[in-house]
Formats: structure tokens, C-alpha cells, sequence
């Protein structure tokens, strides 16, 4: 305790900034908006078929899976968490909806239900092993990460199912990849594909879930404070709960969008998701400088990659150019993030285990 | 910072006048000052600690000897003023360099000294491992030898046995012999000791002022930091007192304890001055009936009275913040019951408790408390995101009027609602947090150490809040370790020593020497419990925060 006689001495009521402080917090906040604008406008001018609008759903839609998975990881650093299991859950719902039509016979709307309902249990597991058997969520997510990437080999025999495949006993598969299904991919509503529609529903969604009610409120305070947010009568394992088993249906229709677009259950399915993911979050934080998970600057990072993606194949560069694209990408958020912010960045993932 | 050396308040350069130092000293001070930020810790201390002497460092809570200890040892290179040793000016930057120069230093927390998993022999030549001049390979040999040395200086010689287990299973004052030996390796000419004897019985910290003593007999100068009056006693050559920042005091042989606590505690006559009467609290919101708040201590029946403040006084260990948590919901009692308003009461989480009435203003503001990076809106609304929203949407208008409403009341300096609370001082920064809960309109409202960091500015105003919502017909307790923080806000004031209640008495009817010798358990030296029951102080994981130093010692074993 510390007791001076005199008074403190009122605060001013703005701080005056520098100059350097300002114009370091401009590029903060806007900097990641300027660098997409120039990069669609470079493209917009360079290439001609950059700007049809075939294109821009095109892009989102190739984007649309690593846009959603991004918003679960997201949703799990809001809580001060990570998953790092969403590759994995997104591989996990691709097998499983090519099995459930394929193997079982079933329709698309039942693969569906089962997707979902498995990611929601792959989220449960992972609030089990970090809320109640206190693993750090880094851990505990790559744990899960294994677990579900083999039971799903386990359970397709290693193979990849497609329609008609022959089986082991050599028969051939009864069932296939239905019409409906396929419509995830296919589909769209007016000249807006499908992928796209859901990829900007579950956005706004969560953007209305995260800054408007209550429970974003309380999911932010367990992320930034969870002592602080537990004496404010706030379930914490609960939160934590609902955060991952968001995030791990969030990740299996991510899943279910690639499943559809390939049309088979490829088992190497959703092996890259991960990374990009975690990257589209991780730029989400430090776009517009708000330094916390958000779920329009998770949308704008993946749309950040599509068209730097989609722009440098239309330039003909090699793929491995548009990885290391992505690092700068990761690097410059990250800088932003962690760096040249004034603000305190609130991603403390790999650094909560749930005490008490 | 201002210069230190430029504007030195007045009025102590005529106090201090070392008595029996030689001149220049092993270690002296001119008008070291330390800030955080705005707020000044330390406005120009001068002291000389000189060889062969003993100098106690006596001080409330938030007086400055932790800063003064942390700029002495190397960890604040932060500081103004000059250090000098032996004559020559030094920069301490750290405490490796520190201790090269001939400072070392026994902090408070033995645990933190031990590194779990190395030896005790291992342990004690700790220091080693940092120097490049060592030879790269760990030997057992060498260590071994090197650590009989170390405790040879000691007077003591533990066996191979002792020297190769792992020093995480030394008992406590075995663990502070060891610190404390291996801060003597580095053959210092200051020796500081903050309080050395916590976790220690009386017949262990007897044992470590023999050795003390001999260390004098060498010629070492010894800075002793205690709360512990009779350890002064028995031990210091000389007193220095710190209060608000400054020596208030310096003095020899024998000491007048009377005013020496006067120096310490000072704003005694204002206090008296100020308080009237004390508000008599009517019925009772709350009744604790044989409940236990610590292993081993006995049930403690109490009364939590409507329309008055209640002062809950306790050293750390006393049981003050078990008491705050179980009638706030974030633990059980061991035993007995509690009733609010005449209905049994069982709080199982903080929520049980938020929705019977019941708030708790924890103990540790930033670990608990704030949301840093928040604003101060979102700071002050967070436990009431429930009334603020309709149908889960929040309510923006409904929120800032509870937040408008907040910092009004309690007359908290900010931008506005939308500043981050980060960019308040510390006692604006509790200010929202206590006006946060307060803003509940409690049943009962629960403080525990509301006013650790906090000015007397900010400590006014919440007492004020805190008598206002009293008068409006609820109950308010304040729980603290610090007896002027209490005499302050509280109508009726309760002693806990060692998890019971030593004294409960309305607040003019009770004179303060009564209440310190309460406080520091004198009326109780013959307690069965003392020798045997583990130190609180290490079974309650209890911490002071750094920064500020806590009166964190066992009332048992205080011997004045």
C-alpha cells in the first residue's frame, strides 16, 4: 500500500500523442486494410480475369473452408485458448460424411448430422481434456489432433472412400456421394455460391455473437481475466466449454465444404487446413489494430490470402511461392500484434490451464 | 522523476542524524528516490549502514523498504540519488552485479531462493552455474566441497546425505540457512535480510541470530527488515524508520517503541481527531456459527451487522481472506454454518454468492479484479452483463449509466467510460473495481485489502462509499492487515490471530495500543498451537504482492 499525502495528479484528460505515435497507430489499425486494398488493386490491373466476378466467388469460395476453421480457432483464442485440432476435425468430417454415404448408404442430410455432431463431440473431448483434466490447451488440442486423425484412418481402413469404390471383400460400395451433398459445394443462391453464403453467415454471426450480447462479453473476459471473470459470477469452464465445441463444429463444416468440393473422402483431406487457419486467426487480431480474436478481421485475413493466393497463380508463380507469401502475411500481422502496438494483444494461447 | 538531489522535502534532513555510524559507511545513501510512473515510492532517502552493525528497517505497509531493498540489491537499476560503497559511487543495475560489488541479498519468499530438483549442495552453489570463469561440467566433488564451505561460514556442517537431497525437501528453516548461506559465499560487505525469520519458530530464528551476531562479531553490516518488534530488539544496533517514502527516523539504543511506532504509523492524532462515534449496527445480515476458516484453528462464531462497517484485522495466515472467500462463494468453511438474513447460506461459486447479495472486492487487484485492455465501462459492468442486456443483446445506454453512475459516486479519475482501465493509477483503478460491486446494491459487501496500492485520497473516498451504503441499510467488511487502514473505516473492529477471533469491539470504545497488542496475538504467547502448527504464512500460499511489503509473520511467534 502506498499513501502519498498529497493527491495524484489528475490524469490529462487526452494524452498528446507524437507524431511517430500516431502515425504508428494509423499504420496498426489500417495497415492491413491498405495492404489488401493494393494487393487486389495490383491484381485488378495486372491480371484481366482478376476482376471478373466469377472470380471474386471464386475466391471466396476456395477460401470459405479455411475461412470457417479460422473463425473456430478464433472462437477458441477468445477464451485465451487454441485448437489445434481443427485440421484435423475438418480432415476427421471429411471421412466420416464419405463413409456415412458411401459405406452406410446414407443420404447427405444425414452425413451432415453426423459431421456436426461428431465436431461438436471433437470440441467436447477437447474442453474435457483442458477445462477438467487441466492439460494446457496447446497440448491437450495436439493430442486430439492425433486421436482423431487415426481413429479416422481406423475407420476408413486407411483408404480414401469414393462412390463406387470396390471394398475389401470385393463387393462394391452400396452408396455414394448424393446430389444434395454435393449442392454444399455446388449450389449457390442467385449468382452467390454456397460455400460463400456460409462463410459469410457464420461470420456475421459470430461478429453479432462476439461484440453484441452478453455471452461474447463474458467469453472475452474469460479469455483476457479468468480469475477476474469467475469472481464476477461468470461460468468459466463453461464458456471454455461452449468455445471449443464451437470451434470444433466450426472445423467440421469446414469439413463438410471440402468434402463436397472433392467429391470423395480423401484422407489427406484437411492436412494444410490447420496452418492457414491458425494464420487467418492469428491476422484477424491485428487487423484494424482491435489486438483481440475478432471475426471480421478473421474474414478479411482469409480473404487477405485468397486473393494473394489466387492472384499469384494467375501470375503463374509456383505454389510454394504463395506459402512463403503467407508467412511475410503471418509475420507482418504478428509484428503488428505483438510489436508496434500500444496495446496489449490478448492471445495467450498454449498459456491456459484451467486453474480451479 | 523529479531530481532527487535538487528538492529534497525539508523537515527530515533534521531527523536524520546517524547515530554511531562511521563516517561514509560500507554502504551509504544520498537522496535515492524511486518512482513508478507517477507515483513516488522513495523521495530521497539518505542512510549509511556501517560495518559491524545491525540497522533494523522498520515501516507500514507501502512506506518503501521494498523499493529501498530492490534498488540496494541490484533489482530496480531504476533509481535516483547515489549509492555508494566503501566511498565509491556505484550504479547497482543488477543483482548479480550487486552482489560483486558486495551487496547480497536474503529475500522475504525462501521458496523462491530454492531451485526444486538440484540439490541442496547444488542449491548452495547456485551462483556458479552464471559464471563463465566455472568449469563447464557439473562436478559432484566440487560442488560438495564448496557447499561445506559455504555452511561452514555458518557454523554449521550438514552431512552428504543432506547435501545431495533435493533441496525442494529441506524443511523451511533449514532452506533459509541455506539462502542465507549462499548469500554469504560471495564474501559481502552488506547483508540484507527481509524478514529472515518468517517461516521460522522461535527456537530456528534463535538459532539464525546467533549466527547474525557472529556475523556483526566479523565486521559485516547486517540490514534487518522485520515487523517484529522483540527481534529488533534483541538484535538491532539501530532503527530506521520509513514512512510515505522517507526516513522519518533514525535512532540507537534503546529504543522508545512508543514512538518509534508513532515514526512507522504517524496519521495516529489526525485519526483521532477525525472519527466520532462509531455507527452501531442494528440486526445481523450475516452469521458465521462455528465455522472454521483454517486447518487447525478453532470455530468462530460471528456476527455481520446491518448499518455498521466491520474491520476485519489480521496479520497473513490469520485467516482474514479464508473468511472473505467462503462468505463470497469461493471456498467451503471446514466446518460450521453460515446464515444471511436468517436463511441458511451455502455459496458454492462466486455466482451464488453475486445473486444472494453477497460481493467480494478481492484481495489482488490485478489478479482478480480488472480486465486489462478494457475500458473502464467494460471493467465496471462486467458482473451485471445480465441486467445491462435483454435477450442476450447488450444494452449500450444501459451500461453507461452504470458506469456514468460509478465513476460519479466515487469521484474516479478518468478520460470517461471509454478509457482502458490500464491507463488509471493504481487507486483509481480499485476505485472502479470496489464502485463496481458496490454498484450491486449489496446485501452485504466484502473488501478484502481494498486499499493495498491505494492513496489516501482514494482510500477517503471508498471508506465514505462504504459508510454510505452502511447507512442505506447494508453490511460492509473490511478486511485488512493494516491497523490505521482499519481505525479509519471501520465502525466495529474484529482481531483474527491464527483463524479465531481475539478481539471484537465497536471502534470508540477501544483504544489502539489495545488493538495492536490484539493484532500482533501478545495476549495470546502461550497458545498451545505455537511451535507445532506449520507457519500460515506457507500452508495458506498466501502472498504479498512484489512491491509491497506485507506484515507477513506468524502472530505466535512474535515474541516483543
Amino acid at each position: 500500500m502506498t499513501s502519498t499525502t498529497t493527491a495524484p495528479p489528475a490524469r490529462p484528460a487526452a494524452p498528446t500523442k507524437s507524431a511517430g505515435e500516431r502515425v504508428s497507430g494509423t499504420v496498426v489499425k489500417w495497415g492491413f486494410v491498405a495492404v489488401t486494398a493494393l494487393l487486389i488493386l495490383f491484381f485488378v490491373v495486372s491480371e484481366p480475369n482478376f476482376r471478373t466476378v466469377d472470380n471474386v466467388f471464386g475466391m471466396l469460395k476456395f477460401i470459405a473452408p479455411t475461412a470457417i476453421a479460422g473463425l473456430g480457432v478464433m472462437l477458441a483464442m477468445t477464451v485465451g485458448g487454441i485448437d489445434l485440432s481443427v485440421g484435423a476435425s475438418a480432415g476427421f468430417a471429411v471421412s466420416i460424411a464419405a463413409w456415412t454415404m458411401v459405406i452406410a448408404n446414407q443420404v447427405g442430410g444425414v452425413a451432415v448430422s453426423v459431421v456436426l455432431v461428431c465436431g461438436l463431440l471433437i470440441g467436447a473431448l477437447n474442453a474435457f481434456l483442458i477445462v477438467v483434466a487441466r492439460i494446457p490447451d496447446l497440448l491437450a488440442t495436439l493430442t486430439t489432433m492425433f486421436v482423431i486423425v487415426g481413429l479416422k484412418l481406423i475407420i476408413v481402413d486407411g483408404k480414401s472412400i469414393s462412390s463406387q469404390m470396390t471394398l475389401s471383400n470385393g463387393t462394391t460400395a452400396p452408396g455414394k456421394f448424393t446430389a444434395d451433398f454435393l449442392w454444399l459445394d455446388r449450389g449457390s443462391i442467385g449468382p452467390v455460391p454456397i460455400p460463400v453464403i456460409l462463410f459469410l453467415l457464420i461470420t456475421v454471426l459470430l461478429w453479432f455473437l462476439l461484440e453484441r450480447t452478453r455471452w461474447g462479453r463474458a467469453l472475452f473476459a474469460v479469455g483476457t481475466n479468468a480469475e477476474a471473470a469467475r469472481l464476477s459470477g461468470i461460468r468459466v469452464q463453461w464458456y471454455r466449454t461452449a468455445a471449443y465445441m464451437g470451434c470444433g463444429l466450426l472445423a467440421s463444416v469446414a469439413g463438410l465444404l471440402l468434402a463436397a468440393r472433392i467429391g470423395q473422402g480423401d484422407v489427406t483431406a484437411g492436412n494444410s487446413l490447420l496452418l492457414d487457419a491458425v494464420a487467418v486467426a492469428l491476422v484477424g487480431v491485428s487487423v484494424l489494430g482491435i489486438g483481440r480474436p475478432n471475426a471480421w478481421g478473421t474474414a478479411l485475413g482469409a480473404v487477405l490470402i485468397a486473393v494473394m493466393v489466387t492472384g499469384f497463380t494467375m501470375a503463374g508463380l509456383p505454389y510454394y511461392a504463395q506459402d512463403f507469401g503467407k508467412g511475410i502475411v503471418l509475420l507482418v500481422a504478428l509484428l503488428f500484434s505483438f510489436t508496434f502496438s500500444r496495446r496489449r494483444t490478448v492471445v495467450t494461447a498454449g498459456s491456459t490451464t484451467s486453474a480451479s | 522523476m523529479t531530481d532527487p538531489l535538487a528538492d529534497r522535502p525539508g523537515g527530515h534532513d533534521t531527523v536524520v542524524s546517524p547515530v554511531g555510524v562511521p563516517a561514509g559507511g560500507v554502504v551509504s545513501l544520498a537522496g535515492v528516490s524511486v518512482a513508478y510512473g507517477s507515483n513516488v515510492v522513495l523521495q530521497g532517502v539518505d542512510l549509511a549502514f556501517g560495518a559491524g552493525e545491525i540497522t533494523a528497517l522498520l515501516g507500514a505497509n507501502g512506506a518503501g523498504k521494498s523499493t529501498l531493498i530492490k534498488a540496494l540489491s541490484g533489482a530496480n537499476a531504476r533509481y535516483g540519488g547515489e549509492i555508494r560503497i566503501g566511498g565509491d559511487l556505484v550504479h547497482l543495475s543488477s543483482p548479480v552485479q550487486a552482489r560483486q560489488l558486495g551487496i547480497s541479498t536474503v529475500h522475504q519468499k525462501v521458496a523462491d531462493g530454492i531451485v526444486p530438483g538440484l540439490s541442496v549442495a547444488e542449491n548452495l552453489t547456485l551462483d556458479d552455474l552464471a559464471q563463465a570463469s566455472r568449469h563447464p561440467l557439473r562436478r559432484r566433488r566440487q560442488a560438495l566441497a564448496d557447499a561445506r564451505a559455504a555452511l561452514a561460514t555458518l557454523g554449521l556442517d550438514w552431512n552428504d546425505a543432506v547435501l545431495e537431497r533435493d533441496a525442494a525437501t529441506l524443511p523451511i528453516s533449514d532452506a533459509q540457512l541455506l539462502v542465507l548461506a549462499r548469500a554469504l559465499r560471495s564474501t559481502p560487505r552488506l547483508l540484507i535480510l527481509d524478514e529472515p525469520t518468517s517461516a521460522l519458530t522461535a527456537a530456528e530464528a534463535e538459532r539464525l541470530f546467533d549466527v547474525l551476531r557472529a556475523l556483526r562479531a566479523n565486521g559485516l553490516s547486517i540490514v534487518y527488515v522485520s515487523h517484529r518488534f522483540g527481534e529488533i530488539e534483541a538484535l538491532a544496533d539501530r532503527v530506521v524508520v520509513l514512512r510515505d517514502g522517507l526516513v522519518q527516523s533514525v535512532s540507537s539504543r534503546p529504543f522508545a517503541w512508543h514512538e518509534l511506532l508513532h515514526d512507522m504509523l504517524g496519521r495516529q492524532t489526525a485519526l483521532e481527531n477525525e472519527r466520532g462515534t462509531a455507527a452501531r449496527g442494528t440486526d445481523a445480515v450475516a452469521r458465521l456459527e462455528g465455522v472454521v476458516a483454517l486447518p487447525d484453528s478453532p470455530p468462530i462464531d460471528l456476527e455481520i451487522r446491518r448499518g455498521e462497517v466491520l474491520g476485519v484485522l489480521g496479520l497473513i495466515g490469520a485467516g482474514k481472506t479464508e473468511l472473505a472467500e467462503l462468505l463470497g462463494g469461493l471456498a467451503q468453511p471446514l466446518a460450521g454454518r453460515l446464515t444471511l438474513e436468517g436463511a441458511a447460506y451455502a455459496p458454492k461459486r462466486p455466482s451464488d454468492a453475486i445473486r444472494a447479495g453477497v460481493v467480494l472486492v478481492p484481495e489482488d487487484r490485478q489478479k482478480q479484479g480488472i480486465l486489462p485492455g478494457w475500458s473502464v465501462l467494460r471493467n465496471i459492468t462486467l458482473p451485471f452483463l445480465a441486467e445491462s442486456s435483454a435477450l442476450g443483446l447488450l444494452r449500450r445506454r444501459s451500461e453507461r449509466s452504470r458506469a456514468d453512475t460509478v465513476i460519479d459516486t466515487l469521484s474516479v479519475v478518468t478520460a470517461g467510460p471509454d478509457a482502458l482501465i490500464d491507463d488509471l493509477s493504481g487507486g483509481n483503478q480499485q476505485k472502479v473495481v470496489v464502485g463496481r460491486w458496490l454498484s450491486a446494491k449489496p446485501r452485504l459487501a466484502l473488501l478484502d485489502e481494498p486499499f493495498r496500492g491505494v492513496d489516501i485520497a482514494a482510500r477517503r473516498e471508498i471508506g465514505a462509499r462504504l459508510a454510505a451504503i452502511a447507512a442505506d441499510g447494508a453490511a460492509a467488511v473490511v478486511f485488512s492487515s493494516d491497523v490505521d487502514e482499519i481505525l479509519e473505516v471501520a465502525d466495529r473492529i474484529v482481531v483474527l490471530v491464527a483463524g479465531r477471533i481475539e478481539l471484537d469491539r465497536y471502534a470508540d470504545d477501544v483504544d489502539r495500543p489495545t488493538i495492536i497488542h490484539a493484532f500482533l496475538g501478545e495476549t495470546a504467547a502461550s497458545s498451545p498451537a505455537a511451535g507445532t502448527a506449520p507457519s500460515p504464512a506457507a500452508t495458506t500460499g498466501e502472498s504479498a504482492p512484489a512491491g509491497s511489503t506485507t506484515t507477513e509473520s506468524d502472530p505466535e511467534r512474535t515474541s516483543p
